[in-house]
């Protein structure tokens, strides 16, 4: 993180993103036709007012999830929000500020994660639709599977208003407050640093090399993990030991495994907890089918362990310095 | 096997320890030197006596600097043993060789660390350099995977164990409730009153599955000394001599520093089984001759473990024979009766030796009748150590 905003950004929380917005075209059965075309929703409800009356509707209604549909800007509109910025550039509006604060943490990509929508009442054709935005939430820095960064929740409701409704912001923002409130929407995104490793974990204890047990770690740099075979007897060993435990000879190679294994045994490490790593961290000793044992991590739920498991060997590349098997199920 | 010739023939005449506490605030050469000073005093001997000197290679306290504190003169014999707490009995051994051998008359052995306000080895090893040689290549194996601190080492071969045997977490809060219950009427104990529950150990939290925290020895500041000389020696002198009737270190087949896990099965500690056997042979007894034992106690798991390799029980029974109070004062075997490393203090094994010490003379705080003999052991996992120590008789 560049810089730490945590203080600005709490500030922004609870603030409105600009002045009620009314949307371009009122509910109308063109749109929702198309929508429902799109959609693929056959509901009848939505274009044939004589289903409608059916049920008990005054006439058909538009498809709740259009909620957000009726305030959008169109396709090359803007929010008069930005034209007023132009004019008056000291002038930044909460959102905006938001995501420039956001992008100064090193926070530069986005992505959405989620989109909650309530519907208190079916819309109608003819209906007119403003909607009121709110930052709700601005997280602490998370760890994330995409990399660091903060969750943001905007809040917008949506209400229904009629000709009467006021054009100058002061006046929409004053009228919003007695408008018919008929939907919420919660959109939650991410903005975060790219990249594949969280830059806030340093990187994992080196291991000692030594001409013994070069071998190994180059090995896996180049993908493969291999084993020490003694040329004499035959005999495979690990870890790394310079003489063969079985005949004396100090006279070696190596043979690439497989990979596929069992569980022998293993732990979840709970503490120390070690920035290096996440907790709870398991740990699995891997009675490999070549016949050696390996102390490796493994990428399995923990609530799943088991000793004689079958597991298979994935090679991370952690670094550029370092690579380790890591085993996987061998059923997936 | 022939009987090692100092057995039977040497004697520890003092023990002396500091206060063991969480913050000693003192530096470790004023622990040792307290400790060996104490120990000299009990021996009823003066510093000029002195003229060998055990200790730990992993002991940061120069012999020499402890022999200028305490104006000791001269040494002839000098010694440190490797393995962590696994050295904790061979410092015995080493210094029972060397009387025999006549090098030195009177020798300390001694141990002395801020192991919980200094450098605590429960937070790992991480930071540890990895530079090139075959020590820091050991722990290459283990360090890029996080598997980085003692109670992680044994918990990996302690999960096949407990699946092999069918022994369980509370086979292992035996253990732990045992020790505490100890402590708890040990004033010189950390825990001195503080007995716990089964209840409490299987609701402490996890360190390393399948170990609760209460299945892991406290961390500790403190020190401990030992003096050993001749058993003709110790005869003249203040205390009840305490025979050192064996004394063996052991390295088992495939023997690795806390993670032997490439042996044929992690079922067991053969390099304990290799001092077993030197100690029922030197001393001409068994199992069913030791009135206690003071095994080393770490980590929960590998007591059972000894219990098995020394021959108190079959392997893999273990969990059976430690029902039914069979550990407790008044027991068929009280174990750890000063509280263990859990209950009492970790200090590498040393606190132990002294409390078989004062079992054997006959004044422990939580004392076992018409006690003759017991056996000790030193840490687990690693290249080990045992003793059997006797009254005279
Ligand atoms: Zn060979």
């Amino acid at each position: 993180m560049t810089q730490d905003h945590s203080h600005s950004l709490a500030e922004l929380v609870g603030q409105s993103t600009g002045p009620p917005w009314v949307g371009l075209d009122p509910v109308n059965e063109p749109m929702i036709r198309h929508w429902v075309e799109a959609m693929g929703d056959a509901n009848p409800i939505y274009v044939d007012a004589g289903a409608a009356l059916e049920v008990g509707l005054e006439s058909v209604i538009a498809p709740p999830t259009m909620l957000q549909a009726w305030s959008m800007v169109g396709l090359t509109g803007t929010l008069e929000r930005d034209s007023q910025r132009g004019q008056v550039k000291e002038i930044e509006h909460p959102n905006d500020r938001m995501m420039r604060l956001l992008d100064e943490e090193g926070f530069t990509s986005v992505v959405a994660t989620n989109c909650e929508q309530e519907y208190l009442r079916p819309l109608k054709p003819g209906e007119r639709i403003a909607v009121s935005s709110v930052i709700e939430t601005i997280s602490d820095v998370k760890k994330t599977g995409l990399g660091v960064g903060r969750f943001s929740t905007t809040r917008s409701d949506f209400y229904v208003v009629d000709d009467s409704f006021p054009e100058d912001p002061e006046g929409r923002t004053n009228a919003i407050t007695s408008a018919e409130h008929v939907g919420t929407m919660r959109f939650r995104i991410l903005k975060f640093a790219p990249g594949a490793q969280a830059p806030t974990m340093p990187p994992r204890p080196r291991p000692a090399i030594t001409q013994d047990n070069e071998y190994f770690y180059e090995g896996l740099k180049a993908g493969k993990l291999l084993i020490q075979h003694c040329t004499e007897c035959g005999t495979l060993r690990h870890p790394s030991l310079p003489g063969c435990g079985a005949c004396g000879s100090l006279e070696w190679d190596t043979v690439e495994s497989a990979g596929a294994g069992e569980i022998y045994s293993f732990v979840v490490v709970h503490y120390p907890q070690v920035p290096s790593f996440e907790y709870p961290l398991p740990i699995g000793l891997i009675a490999l089918d070549e016949g050696t044992r390996i102390v490796a991590n493994l990428d399995l739920d923990v609530d799943s362990i088991a000793i004689g498991m079958r597991v298979q060997a994935r090679i991370d590349k952690l670094d550029d310095e370092l690579s380790l098997p890591i085993f996987i199920s061998a059923a997936s | 096997m022939s009987a090692h010739s100092f057995a039977g023939n040497t004697a520890i005449v003092g023990i002396g320890a500091t206060e063991f506490s969480k913050n000693s605030g003192r530096s470790e050469l004023r622990l040792a030197v307290e400790a060996v000073k104490a120990a000299i005093d009990d021996a009823g001997i003066q510093p000029s006596d002195v003229s060998g000197m055990v200790t730990f290679s992993s002991d940061t306290n120069p012999d020499v600097d402890i022999a200028r504190s305490l104006g000791m003169g001269e040494l002839t014999f000098f010694s440190r043993i490797h393995y962590g707490g696994g050295a904790a009995c061979g410092t015995i051994q080493q210094a029972a060789l060397a009387v025999e051998a006549g090098v030195a008359d009177y020798v300390v052995c001694y141990r002395a660390f801020n192991e919980r306000s200094g450098n605590r080895f429960g937070a790992g090893v991480q930071g540890r350099p990895p530079l090139a040689n075959a020590e820091s290549a050991h722990l290459a194996t283990y360090m890029p995977v996080g598997l980085l601190t003692p109670a992680s080492w044994v918990a990996l071969a302690a999960q096949r164990y407990l699946h092999m045997t069918g022994a369980t977490s509370e086979d292992l809060g035996t253990i732990a409730v045992l020790d505490r219950k100890h402590a708890a009427t040990n004033p010189k104990a950390w825990f001195y009153e503080q007995p716990i529950t089964m209840e409490e150990h299987q609701a402490s939290r996890w360190i390393v599955e399948p170990l609760h925290l209460l299945d892991c020895c406290q961390e500790t500041d403190g020190a401990q000394a030992i003096v050993v000389t001749s058993k003709e020696r110790a005869r003249d002198l203040p205390q009840r001599p305490v025979i050192i009737q064996a004394a063996a270190q052991g390295s088992g087949a495939g023997q690795d520093m806390m993670t032997s896990y490439y042996r044929d099965d992690l079922l067991g500690l053969p390099e304990m089984s290799v001092v077993a056997r030197q100690l029922w042979e030197t001393s001409g007894m068994g199992p069913s001759d030791m009135d206690a034992a003071i095994l080393y106690d770490h980590f929960t798991p590998y007591v059972l473990y000894q219990l098995e390799e020394l021959g108190f029980c079959a392997k893999g029974e273990a969990k059976d024979f430690i029902q039914g109070g069979r550990l407790e004062i008044g027991g068929e075997l009280p174990m750890n009766m000063h509280g263990g490393q859990l209950g009492e203090a970790y200090l590498h094994g040393m606190n132990g030796i002294a409390e078989a010490v004062r079992q054997v003379r006959g004044h422990a705080v939580n004392q076992v009748e018409s006690l003759e003999n017991i056996v000790v052991t030193a840490g687990t996992g690693v290249p080990t150590s045992g003793l059997v120590l006797s009254t005279d008789r």
